[in-house]
Formats: structure tokens, C-alpha cells, sequence
């Protein structure tokens, strides 16, 4: 009997494990073995034209004694930091509407309008802002046409132009989870703060800002890996007036094939979304608590 | 059974049909090119590509020091023909990859004469490569917002503040540090680390005057779209293909000169396929291959055989400044050669210039 139901035990063990295989699979092709890879690389030196394997820790301190390095992931962070606190707040007022001021026959329609300008190429799409923002763009002649301004103001190639670039984009990731929050609320919270006296900004403010948080974090965080791993948003609207980590990991391999200083880089960018990501988690799971 | 004969013969026509597509598809040989952009023009490729039936298969890089990593990084065989910056050439043939050409079918009596630099080119008798184009990084400009006697001196684009605001510079490192390092008097040919520091200062104020920096592309929109009415880098391969829109795009050569820019082209020693990789070489060096060059889709420049000319249009030629080059070819210099040490702090000194 015993022999018998240990073969029952390893039958139902084996079960769920043929089911993740693929996907383990998958991730361990894909993900694990080029990070050791990339892991291994960034140990090895350039010499001259020449990839030599080696152990050294070189690349990575190139990051600290290099100035320009260093600054990147300032800018990074600086530049990451901003279109995430300005796609939380213009996401929410968005997706607050669509949740609640929109009949929920025309949410769904709703929905599909605010992703619709996102169907065309991401590369075309950084190219048309950046034509929008031109001194003679369709933003500068606005202003110049009602008299806001006596001059183009400097928009495009700049920080700026990054900044509304991304934000363009990841507006429309937070107002999507922002809104599955919003709706999966009971209409009862509401109306329980309401029965205690709260007005509309206090229910706002003291219960559904809270229950939301959730759905804000996860869009935050989303927004934080996407936007400080982007190479083409800064590269195209930044005019390359500031360097940022993608910018400096693509110059490293594109224009030096420096495979090894790239991997590094590459590794200390991906350190830096890991503490991102602890923080955001730990954040969520005790607001959720 | 009539069916299952019309079944058996449409089976049968499939499957022929498939293997002699296979066939097909055997027949047709692969050329693997490594190249700068303007190679990639469908219209400069595909003649060739019909006429050998062969894919060619391009791969594009910018400055010889990623071309040669990739080169190092590669299996021997990869690769079949190098697209290279003429100074470079030296580099290429002491490292071995390149084979020798024969001599006498190329079209080197055809070549402007100071193209043909037989001192980058050869080695002990041998011809290891030739000249396919060549242009100019110097000054773009918008002609009617920018006074062209102004860019007669270099020196304006960091001694003054006048078109702070207006200028782009073209991201790549060699012809603009190079540019500078000629407006400061010095030699590009002779260029050491002790020169870098007065360059990457004087890069720094052209920095402080420039409004973006950018590579072909986002650098010749910005001129085109009136974004900034100054390129430094630029010439007439920026300008040439946006003349016939916009004739007030224009380019100088200061009087301190400029950079000359030459490509060269020749097949790799490890190629197993010499021959293709020759006759694609002497169709880029015929008279229409190199007037599909010198107007390529991704820049235009001069071609290197003068004989491109009978090939060419009279716009064409006027937007090349065919007649003027006897001149221009006197008041320019070559691109500066770092070996890999000085071509490193040359990238560094540039990086830092981006991130200034």
C-alpha cells in the first residue's frame, strides 16, 4: 500500500510540472541562459578590436569613474521619475471618467478610443512628435497663432520632447490598469462613506484613492521598467542633448561593439529595476494589508 | 478514379513545383556585404542581384572600429565584401582581411586622380581595395537664413553665440572632431591624445551653440524642416538630394578646409566566394553602379569614377558641385586614423560631448 500510494504521490506531482515545462522552458532559453551569458560578458575586456575572456570587474567601475556614464543613469532615473508621477496624474482623471461618468455600454468603446492612436508603429509615432514640436510644428503654431508666445519655443530635441513622448505613451498603460481597478469597486464604499457624511472629495481622497492604489503601483511600476529601458523615445526626441542608459549601452555596442561594457550597463540598469520592483512590491502588499 | 487522378496530378504538380522552387532557391547564392547605408538602396542592388542571380545580404555600421570588431567577432567566411573609410584601408590590410583584387580589371585609370591612393591601397604590388566615393563633412546651411560669408570662418560655430540655437551636428565622432581639429590648424593625419583636450573644449562650445545632434537622418530632417539652419559635419551629402525641393540648402568649405571623406571597397581574404564578391566590387566601381551610388537613397556623395559622369544628370552633377571639385579636393584633408587606443579616447571625448 505504501509503495502504491507513493507512485499515486509522484503521478500527481509530475501532473502540474509537464504543464510549466513549456513555459519553464521558455524563460530558461530565453531569459535565463543569455542573462548568464550577459553575466559572463560583462566579466570578459575589450582589447584593441578583440573580445578577451577574462574575470574583471573593470566594466563595472567604468560606471563610477566615468563621469558620463554615471550621469545617464541620472538622467534616467530624473526622466523616469517625471513621466511616471505625469502619466499617474493625467491616467487617473481619464480613467476615472471613462469608469465612471461614461455609460458602461460606451466604456468599452471608450477604452478602444484611448488606445486607438497606439495600433500605429511606436519609431513613427516618436517621428510625428517630433514633427509636432518643430519650431514650425502644429504645437509652436498654435501658440504663435493665439499670441501665447512671440517666438518658437524650443520643444522638440529636448527633455521635454522626451518627456512628452513617454508620457504620451504610458498614459494610456495607466489609465487601462487604473480603470480595471476602478471598476471592479463596489458601489457600496461609496455609499457607506457617503451614509457616514463624507462628501465627494473626502470619499475621493480617504477611500477610493486608497483602493486604487493597487491598480496605480502596478501601472507605476510597468511604466518605470518600460520607460528607463526605452532606446528610442529619447534617441529620437531628445536631439541627443542628454545621454540616457539605453543611449549609452547602444553607443557601446553600435559604435564600439564593446560587448562587455555594454553587459555591464546593462546589468546595472537591471539592478536598479529590480530595487524598483522590491519597492513597488513591498509598497502594494502593504497598502493591501 | 477520375478524382483520385486529378488528385494524383495535383499532387504531383505541387510537389514539382515545390522542388523546383527548392532548386531555385539552391541555385541562388547569398553575398554578405558589410557597408555604410548608402549601399542598402534597393536600386543600386538589385541590378546586380538579377544579373548573378544572388542575394545580397547587408549589414551596416558606422566608424570602422564597430566594422572591425564585428569582423573580429565573426566566423572567417562571414563575410564577403567590406565597405571601408579610405584612411582605414592600412588597418584592414595589416590585419590580413582583405584580398588581394585584380588590378587590372578595376577602373583605377578612370578614378579623380587623388582617389586613387595607391599609399592606402596597396601593398607590395598588391591591390587590396579602391576607392568607390568620396564627399565632404563640412558646413550645411540654410542660405537664406544664414549669411554664407559667415561660415567662411569655421570659427563662427564657437567663437560667437550669432546661431546659438541654430546648429545640428552630425553624430559621428571622426569628421567633426576632425573638422575642429583643422580649424584649430592642426593635422588630421597627425592627430595624438595631446591634441584631444583643446578639440573636446572647443567641441564643448559648439555644443553650447547646437540645438541637437543627431545622425543622418534626424540631422537632415532638422535641416530640411528649418529646425536649425546650420549642420556641421555636413556637405553635400546632406544637401545634394534635398537641392531639387529646396535649392536654399547649401554647403561650404570654410578657408581653413574641411574633412574629405573617401570609402573604399574590396573583398574579404576569407570569402568563399572571391569572384561573386570581385564582379559585385566592379559593377559598384562601373559607371552606373557608381551613379547609383553617388545618389543613393541614403546620402549622396561624388562617386570616385570620373567616368560616372556621362551616367549622371546635369542636376545631379550641379547638386554634387562636379565641376568644382579640383578645388575642393586641394582645400580639404582626410579623416583623421586613430589606431584603437586614440580612436577610444576620441569616442570617450565625443560621449562626453553628448552628455555635456
Amino acid at each position: 500500500m505504501k509503495m502504491a500510494g507513493g507512485a499515486q504521490s509522484r503521478r500527481i506531482d509530475l501532473g502540474p510540472w509537464a504543464f510549466v515545462a513549456p513555459a519553464l522552458l521558455w524563460t530558461l532559453a530565453f531569459f535565463v541562459v543569455p542573462f548568464l551569458v550577459m553575466v559572463v560578458v560583462s566579466l570578459w575586456e575589450r582589447v584593441g578590436t578583440k573580445l578577451v575572456a577574462s574575470w574583471t570587474f573593470a566594466n563595472y567601475l567604468k560606471f563610477f569613474e566615468r563621469g558620463h556614464f554615471f550621469e545617464a543613469m541620472i538622467n534616467s532615473l530624473e526622466v523616469t521619475a517625471i513621466v511616471t508621477l505625469l502619466s499617474i496624474l493625467l491616467a487617473y482623471p481619464f480613467a476615472w471618467i471613462i469608469a465612471e461618468k461614461v455609460p458602461q455600454r460606451w466604456q468599452r468603446i471608450a477604452l478602444v478610443l484611448a488606445i486607438l492612436p497606439f495600433w500605429t508603429s511606436y519609431v513613427v509615432r516618436s517621428y510625428s512628435w517630433l514633427l509636432v514640436l518643430a519650431n514650425n510644428g502644429v504645437v509652436n503654431q498654435a501658440l504663435l497663432g493665439i499670441g501665447l508666445v512671440d517666438e518658437p519655443l524650443d520643444l522638440a530635441n529636448s527633455r521635454t520632447a522626451t518627456v512628452i513622448g513617454f508620457v504620451h505613451f504610458f498614459v494610456m498603460l495607466l489609465t487601462l490598469t487604473i480603470y480595471a481597478n476602478l471598476v471592479q469597486l463596489s458601489p457600496n464604499y461609496r455609499k457607506a462613506a457617503a451614509d457616514l457624511g463624507a462628501g465627494p472629495f473626502r470619499i475621493f481622497w480617504h477611500v477610493i484613492l486608497p483602493l486604487t492604489l493597487p491598480g496605480i503601483m502596478v501601472g507605476a511600476f510597468l511604466t518605470f521598467v518600460l520607460c528607463i529601458g526605452d532606446y528610442i523615445t529619447p534617441q529620437v526626441l531628445g536631439g541627443n542633448n542628454e545621454l540616457l542608459m539605453p543611449q549609452v549601452i547602444m553607443l557601446q555596442i553600435g559604435r564600439r561593439a564593446d560587448f562587455p561594457t555594454a553587459s555591464a550597463l546593462a546589468i546595472l540598469l537591471m539592478i536598479v529595476v529590480t530595487v524598483a520592483y522590491l519597492g513597488f512590491a513591498r509598497w502594494i502588499r502593504l497598502e493591501r494589508a | 478514379m477520375t478524382d483520385r487522378i486529378r488528385t494524383l496530378k495535383l499532387t504531383s504538380a505541387l510537389v514539382l513545383g515545390t522542388l523546383a522552387m527548392s532548386q531555385q532557391a539552391l541555385a541562388t547564392e547569398e553575398l554578405n556585404a558589410l557597408v555604410w547605408c548608402d549601399h542598402t538602396d534597393p536600386a543600386l542592388i538589385e541590378p546586380f542581384e538579377k544579373k548573378f542571380d544572388v542575394k545580397v545580404n547587408l549589414k551596416e555600421y558606422e566608424g570602422t572600429g564597430a566594422a572591425l570588431a564585428i569582423v573580429e567577432q565573426s566566423q572567417p567566411g562571414d563575410w564577403d565584401v567590406f565597405v571601408i573609410d579610405g584612411v582605414d584601408v592600412p588597418r584592414a590590410i595589416e590585419a590580413d582581411l582583405l584580398a588581394p583584387l585584380p588590378a587590372d580589371e578595376l577602373p583605377t585609370d578612370d578614378l579623380f586622380p587623388a582617389l586613387v591612393m595607391p599609399e592606402n591601397h596597396t601593398k607590395d604590388g598588391e591591390v587590396y581595395a579602391i576607392s568607390e566615393k568620396f564627399g565632404y563633412n563640412t558646413i550645411s546651411f540654410n542660405k537664406a537664413k544664414v549669411d554664407p560669408a559667415d561660415l567662411n570662418d569655421m570659427s563662427v560655430l564657437w567663437s560667437s553665440d550669432k546661431y546659438k540655437g541654430k546648429i545640428a551636428i552630425y553624430d559621428y565622432y571622426l569628421p567633426v572632431m576632425g573638422m575642429v581639429a583643422v580649424g584649430l590648424g592642426k593635422e588630421t593625419s597627425g592627430l595624438t591624445s595631446d591634441d584631444l583636450p583643446a578639440i573636446k573644449e572647443t567641441l564643448f562650445k559648439v555644443k553650447d551653440n547646437a540645438k541637437l545632434v543627431g545622425e543622418v537622418v534626424s540631422s537632415q530632417t532638422a535641416l530640411a524642416t528649418g529646425e536649425v539652419d546650420i549642420l556641421v559635419g555636413g556637405g553635400e551629402w546632406v544637401t545634394a538630394g534635398l537641392s531639387a525641393d529646396n535649392p536654399d540648402l547649401d554647403w561650404v568649405l570654410p578657408k581653413q578646409g574641411g574633412m574629405r571623406w573617401s570609402q573604399s571597397i574590396g573583398v574579404f581574404k576569407d570569402s568563399g566566394k572571391k569572384e561573386l564578391a570581385t564582379e559585385f566590387v566592379k559593377y559598384i566601381l562601373s559607371p552606373e553602379g557608381q551613379a547609383k551610388l553617388a545618389t543613393s537613397s541614403c546620402y549622396w556623395a561624388m562617386p570616385a569614377n570620373a567616368k560616372a559622369g556621362s551616367v549622371l544628370s546635369d542636376q545631379q552633377k550641379t547638386a554634387l558641385r562636379w565641376d568644382d571639385q579640383e578645388a575642393y579636393i586641394a582645400n580639404s584633408q582626410l579623416y583623421p586614423a586613430p589606431d584603437a587606443e586614440l580612436d577610444a579616447e576620441m569616442q570617450d571625448a565625443w560621449t562626453e560631448m553628448l552628455q555635456h
